[in-house]
């Protein structure tokens, strides 16, 4: 069982349902994709994991146990939407927020000053927060995310408000998190990062949970069992086949910079091998590779499959 | 674990006001303001009287019998001059050092005198007032004298009476008498009340404003993923009462100081000046007549308001100020926690400041509602609509605070204080419920409709 876990949670606003009997295994110490267009109700689910809100049915589990008001202190959580005092100091907020979490001021003190000299900001310690630019107030809002070494980090569009340097910052320090045994919950858009770095996904569409499975399962079966060929050859490779019963079919064949490349679309039962069998004799193969879906098209076409 | 996170954000919520300019300014500013507007009167009172001290005026006096009564006059100098010698007077009036030149008419048929008054500056109303009741002293004496009837003068002073009204009240069980005077209990009923209703109103839309800054700068989804939403606005709402009631404390404290400092530094002096103004003041401003009180007979106007002064005094010890002020912190406070609570529930529910308005119609009317209940109540503490008022919590605080210091029958008082207490508990459930579902809704105009649903909720 997972750190933490949603049993058929249910929630309604009025008539409105923003989740539908949503049941989710997060499993202890990965990267957790949690996707879904917006208003889909990741937002809901994710508040309802902090103990912001409470189903209207459903049981959650943290832990193997059901959950207990005093295990938010163990769940660090940057919401999509976020700020902060704009005319307290960084340092007196950042030791505020963090006593709310349970730290005693003095750990608390002691391990800020430890994070701003990582992240090289001590001088800002006693800047008002509405002189920093958003991304300096972004970084002084994840440091109080993860300040008090949370088992649980939901992180909501992390990424956003960073310039790419500041994001690898943020990026290495997810890695080195999830290396130290912190179960990471990412929701975001970006599909680029869940590929990089979500072990498992979740969907979530219209209130409902429609996939979950880890992005290289979710990627394979969502593929056209499609192959990339670079190679080498004076003539295409369709002319080259002829009319021969070759066990693929050709998707594609065009002329690239120094070789050609086909897309072949290979039947299930067929093994790269007889594939490769085939073409070798044929042609000069520079290289063969399966050809994943992007997770941004799965998306796509996940959700625009069920409002359709 | 709940209770001390209670305290952090206590803590935090008054440090953080504590800290600012603005508190620091009004802090130090409103007791020196307070002290000013006792102290700087007495200062003029007391000073005024000497300005006209060194004045001269020259004075033809053609009816004969106003001279020695106006030379009898304490603080200007008035000089008698030749008749004939006006024209000339008045030509040289720069040169001769008179700020003035009178003249003043013969007696005419039914025994009056007319006055002309020349000076270069205009000449003050207090100079006048000395001029006019000289005169007015000098012709009463005179008609007096003119009836020749035996003893007339000491007929006419025992005719003028004084009255003064001594109240007491009567305790009906043990027959016991109490002296009262109405006014004082006006005055502190009045102030005491006003003052409830201004610090629920300043110090419930801090919270308002304090609970819309959260919410506007999105800081609220973090704390609330920490501490439940009914622990983080109890605790704003306890961590504004401690700034309040710091800052009741630094100015009572610092405007004793500086009344006592000012006084001590002045001499008694200063108090008499006081005591004599407000005399006035309650008489209904500077009244010529009581101008003229004042200038005919400056020492028995003072002993009269000295006496007033210790019977004040007197009063004061006896009613039970320890109650009183223990009525104004429980009232205050209860007061403003149910009205913190509603205005808190109110800022959750807008995204701006500016939103607000019409949400918090229904929270400042019952408080406006019960300042006017209150202006009845300070006059007739016991009529109906006092009683009601004082007794129904909206209202309670402002009402009850006006009647307290005429004395009020304790099981009202308990029944008036235990309306209160739970109202607000009660008051304080149902905002919870809306502050918890407002603080996450943006982006949307809240209508009374929402509201009930997110209470049911």
């Amino acid at each position: 069982m997972g750190i933490i876990t949603c049993r058929d949670i249910t929630k309604k606003f009025g008539n409105f349902t923003a989740l539908d009997s949503v049941s989710l295994d997060i499993p202890q110490g990965e990267i957790f994709g949690l996707l879904g267009p917006n208003g889909a109700g990741k937002t809901t689910l994710i508040r309802i994991m902090n103990r912001i809100l409470m189903p209207d049915s459903g049981e959650l589990m943290f832990g193997g146990r059901p959950m207990q008001p005093s295990d938010v202190e163990r769940i660090g959580y940057l919401p999509e939407e976020r700020g902060l005092y704009k005319k307290m100091k960084v340092g007196e907020q950042a030791l505020y927020l963090a006593r709310l979490k349970g730290m005693s001021a003095g750990e608390a003190s002691r391990e800020l000053k430890q994070w701003f000299v990582k992240f090289g900001i001590q001088a800002w310690w006693n800047k008002k927060v509405e002189v920093l630019s958003k991304g300096m107030a972004q970084k002084v809002q994840f440091i109080i995310t993860v300040l008090h070494k949370p088992s649980l980090l939901i992180l909501d569009e992390p990424f956003s408000g960073f310039d790419p340097v500041n994001a690898q910052l943020i990026r290495n320090e997810i890695l080195q998190m999830k290396e130290n045994g912190t179960t990471i919950i990412l929701s975001t858009h970006n599909m680029e990062s869940v590929e990089e770095l979500c072990d498992n996904i979740a969907l979530i569409n219209k209130s409902n949970l429609i996939v979950t499975g880890s992005v290289e399962q979710i990627r394979r079966e969502y593929g056209n069992n499609q192959v990339e060929v670079l190679y080498r050859s004076a003539a295409s490779l369709s002319s080259v086949m002829g009319a021969s019963d070759a066990p693929f079919g050709i998707v594609s064949d065009e002329i690239c910079k120094n070789a050609r490349r086909a897309v072949l679309e290979v039947p299930k039962e067929v093994s790269n091998s007889q594939v490769l069998a085939v073409l070798i004799d044929k042609t000069d193969i520079v290289s063969y590779q399966e050809l994943m879906p992007r997770m941004n098209d799965i998306f796509i076409k996940l959700v625009s499959d069920r409002q359709n | 674990m709940g209770k001390s996170k209670i305290a952090v954000i206590i803590a935090r919520e008054f440090s953080v006001r504590v800290k600012k300019k603005s508190f620091i300014i009004t802090t130090v500013l409103a007791p020196v303001l307070m002290a000013g507007l006792l102290v700087v009167p007495a200062l003029i009172t007391m000073y005024s009287g000497n300005m006209n001290e060194n004045l001269t005026i020259k004075v033809a006096d053609r009816s004969g019998v106003v001279m020695p009564y106006l030379e009898r006059d304490t603080v200007i100098r008035f000089e008698p001059i030749p008749e004939d010698a006006v024209d000339e007077q008045k030509k040289n009036i720069e040169e001769s050092g008179a700020f003035a030149i009178l003249e003043i008419s013969p007696l005419d048929s039914s025994k009056n005198v007319s006055i002309q008054a020349y000076s270069v500056k205009q000449i003050d109303v207090e100079t006048r007032a000395r001029i006019r009741e000289n005169t007015r002293e000098a012709i009463k004496q005179y008609k007096l004298k003119s009836y020749d009837i035996p003893e007339l003068e000491q007929m006419v002073n025992d005719i003028e009476t004084d009255v003064k009204i001594d109240t007491f009240e009567i305790d009906p069980e043990t027959g016991k008498e109490k002296a009262v005077q109405v006014e004082i209990y006006m005055a502190i009923g009045y102030i005491a009340s006003f003052m409830i209703y201004m610090f629920i109103f300043m110090f419930g839309s801090m919270v308002m404003r304090s609970v819309i800054e959260e919410k506007t700068t999105r800081i609220v989804e973090v704390i609330v993923s920490s501490v439940k939403p009914f622990e983080l606005m109890m605790g704003k709402i306890l961590g504004v009462a401690s700034v309040a009631l710091t800052q009741f404390l630094i100015w009572i404290v610092l405007t004793i100081a500086i009344v006592f400092g000012a006084t001590a530094a002045m001499g008694s002096g200063a108090v008499k000046g006081q005591t004599e103004l407000q005399a006035q003041l309650a008489a209904g401003g500077m009244a010529q007549e009581q101008l003229s009180q004042v200038v005919q007979m400056p020492d028995a106007a003072q002993d009269a308001s000295d006496s007033g002064a210790f019977e004040i005094i007197d009063m004061l010890r006896e009613m039970d100020i320890a109650s009183i002020v223990g009525c104004f912190l429980i009232y205050f406070a209860l007061g403003y926690l149910l009205y913190a609570s509603l205005f808190a529930a109110v800022g959750a529910s807008v995204d701006n400041e500016a939103d607000t308005q019409q949400l918090i119609l229904p929270v400042t009317i019952p408080l406006i509602i019960g300042l006017f209940i209150m202006l009845h109540t300070f006059q007739y503490p016991d009529s109906a609509l006092s009683f009601w008022g004082s007794v129904i919590p909206f209202t309670s605080p402002m009402v009850m605070m006006a009647r307290v210091a005429y004395g009020v029958p304790g099981w009202q008082l308990a029944l008036s204080v235990g309306l209160l207490a739970a109202t607000f508990l009660g008051i304080a459930y149902l905002s919870g419920k809306i502050y918890r579902t407002g603080i996450l809704v943006y982006g949307k105009k809240v209508s009374w409709k929402d509201l009930m649903k997110w209470i049911k909720r």
